[in-house]
């Protein structure tokens, strides 16, 4: 099984992030600290620049300015793993290869290691008996479970995750986000999401995005430890306040 | 079903043949009925099947020269840049001259024999395979190469691992374009300089005004062609069942 990365997963400090597409500035001089071993929810409008920011992190936004660091100055781009809304599982392999994949595009010799390991994963993800199967054969939340357990087999302490549960239909949404929580817990995890439920379900603190050049408001930290009840009353008053802070940002979107 | 159709097709083409020699009455010269046609074939079947099987091995060499060639190319120039510099003009340069001007000089070098056929069919087929294969493996899905990249994979495995399996798709069509036009290259080759195959057949039995014959080689070489294209096809298909299985699972809809 892969270590437990509570101890070693770093802060992440993303310092005077600047983004410009045509003159039309998406970030100047953002600043943002995900807090060790924590999840971070981002919430905002379309097109805020949320999954701009993700890439950024991910390293795979090579026109932004910016620096993305941990506590000791150290870039984090190596021990970053990333799962995007669509699965993207590769259509040609079972669901085990498509979990082993990184090891496979490393070149690492381990190979019948690293299948026993997916095995395990592919089981703590419920798809014990279907790991030869090829994704056209999966359901979506399958999918997205078998795209869980590749991230899992990277094994990184850092985690961004955007919107990985959009595409599904609630109750299978709903048992992602338990399975997710348990799975990532202690590892440093940035999570876009549109659904202010699910961020006040899966977030240590909540985060919204906004205007243009896009700016942060002050955390909400709701009470307790994820993965929080979604029935309990205290979150139901806090989603009203994100969806009240949310139709602010767009409305401030829109006439700026 | 299948089946059915395709008889009936060909039934109806034979009847509006036949129909046409009666109506008309032109001569057996000019287009010989289908009995006649079929009776030629039977009489001559033995020189009929020795010349197609020249052309079959004209047809499937120049096949599989030009599509290890082709995606050799592809290749080459899809994973390192510097030659892509080098080879795209080439390349399209190449297809600027037409293939089958180039059938008496090939003739003329590679002489009267199997080779010169081989490589006009070789040459035909070679264009749409590396374009196909090239585009391909150009339009690999962004998301898989963004995930590659995070992961830390190296450039030769992302193109061993993920652009080449993911370009087989685009490949296969192009392999699939290469066998309709693969006899095309090979009859040529024999028209321009040969001593056997059935574009040699078709020759010397026009000059001998034996039209049946000629037509019955024609009905032959149609035969090969659509027998090639729908093994390859079927080859394909199973090469790549995960391409099926896409389709397939669209057409029944969002389950």
């Amino acid at each position: 099984m892969p270590s437990n990365p509570s101890n070693s997963a770093p802060a992440v400090h993303l310092r005077a992030v600047s983004l410009d597409y045509t003159g039309a500035p998406v970030f100047d001089e953002l600043d943002l600290i995900l807090p060790a071993g924590q999840t971070t929810c981002l919430l905002g409008p379309s097109g805020v620049g949320k999954t701009s920011l993700l890439r950024f992190i991910a390293g795979l936004l090579p026109l932004a300015d910016g620096k993305v660091v941990d506590d000791h100055g150290q870039a984090v781009t190596s021990r970053i793993a990333y799962l995007a809304q669509q699965d993207l599982l590769l259509p040609w392999l079972s669901a085990l290869d498509n979990v082993t994949l990184g090891s496979r595009l490393r070149g690492e010799d381990a190979q019948s290691a690293a299948a026993i390991q997916a095995r395990e994963l592919l089981a703590r993800v419920g798809l014990t008996g279907r790991e030869d199967d090829r994704p056209a054969e999966l359901s979506g939340g399958m999918r997205q479970r078998v795209a869980l357990a590749r991230t899992l087999m990277e094994d990184r302490p850092i985690l961004l995750m955007d919107e990985p549960f959009s595409s599904l239909d609630a109750i299978t949404r709903y048992d992602l986000q338990a399975l997710a929580a348990e799975c990532l817990t202690g590892r440093t995890v940035l999570l876009v999401t549109h659904d202010p439920l699910e961020a006040l379900r899966l977030g240590h603190q909540v985060l919204v995005m906004a205007g243009a050049p896009a700016h942060l408001d002050a955390p909400l930290v709701p009470a307790g430890q994820p993965p929080r009840d979604p029935t309990d009353g205290g979150l139901l008053v806090l989603q009203a306040e994100l969806l009240k802070r949310l139709s602010q940002a767009k409305t401030g979107a829109s006439t700026s | 079903m299948k089946a059915v159709r395709a008889l009936t097709i060909t039934a109806g083409l034979l009847l509006v043949w036949q129909a046409v020699v009666s109506l008309t009455g032109v001569a057996y010269y000019i287009l010989p009925g289908p009995v006649r046609v079929g009776r030629a074939f039977v009489t001559n079947a033995e020189l009929l099947f020795t010349h197609a099987a020249v052309t079959g091995i004209e047809i499937i060499l120049g096949l599989l020269l030009g599509c290890i060639l082709g995606c050799a190319s592809a290749i080459m120039v899809a994973g390192f840049p510097p030659v892509r510099r080098w080879l795209m003009p080439v390349l399209v340069v190449s297809q600027a001259i037409p293939v089958f001007a180039l059938a008496p000089v090939l003739v003329l070098w590679l002489g009267y024999g199997l080779l010169s056929k081989v490589a006009m069919a070789t040459l035909i087929i070679y264009f749409p395979v590396t374009a196909a294969f090239f585009d391909g493996l150009r339009r690999t899905e962004p998301g898989w190469l963004d995930l590659a990249r995070t992961m830390g994979g190296g450039r030769y495995y992302i193109l061993r691992y993920i652009r080449i399996p993911a370009a087989l798709p685009a490949l296969s069509s192009g392999i699939r374009v290469a066998t309709a036009v693969a006899p095309i290259g090979a009859v040529v080759g024999e028209w321009v300089g040969s001593s056997a195959g059935l574009g040699y057949l078709m020759l010397q039995s026009n000059a001998r005004l034996q039209v049946d014959v000629m037509f019955a080689a024609l009905l032959l070489l149609s035969l090969m062609a659509v027998g090639l294209y729908f093994s390859v096809d079927a080859a394909l298909r199973l090469a790549l069942p995960w391409q099926v299985e896409d389709s397939g699972s669209a057409a029944k809809g969002p389950g």
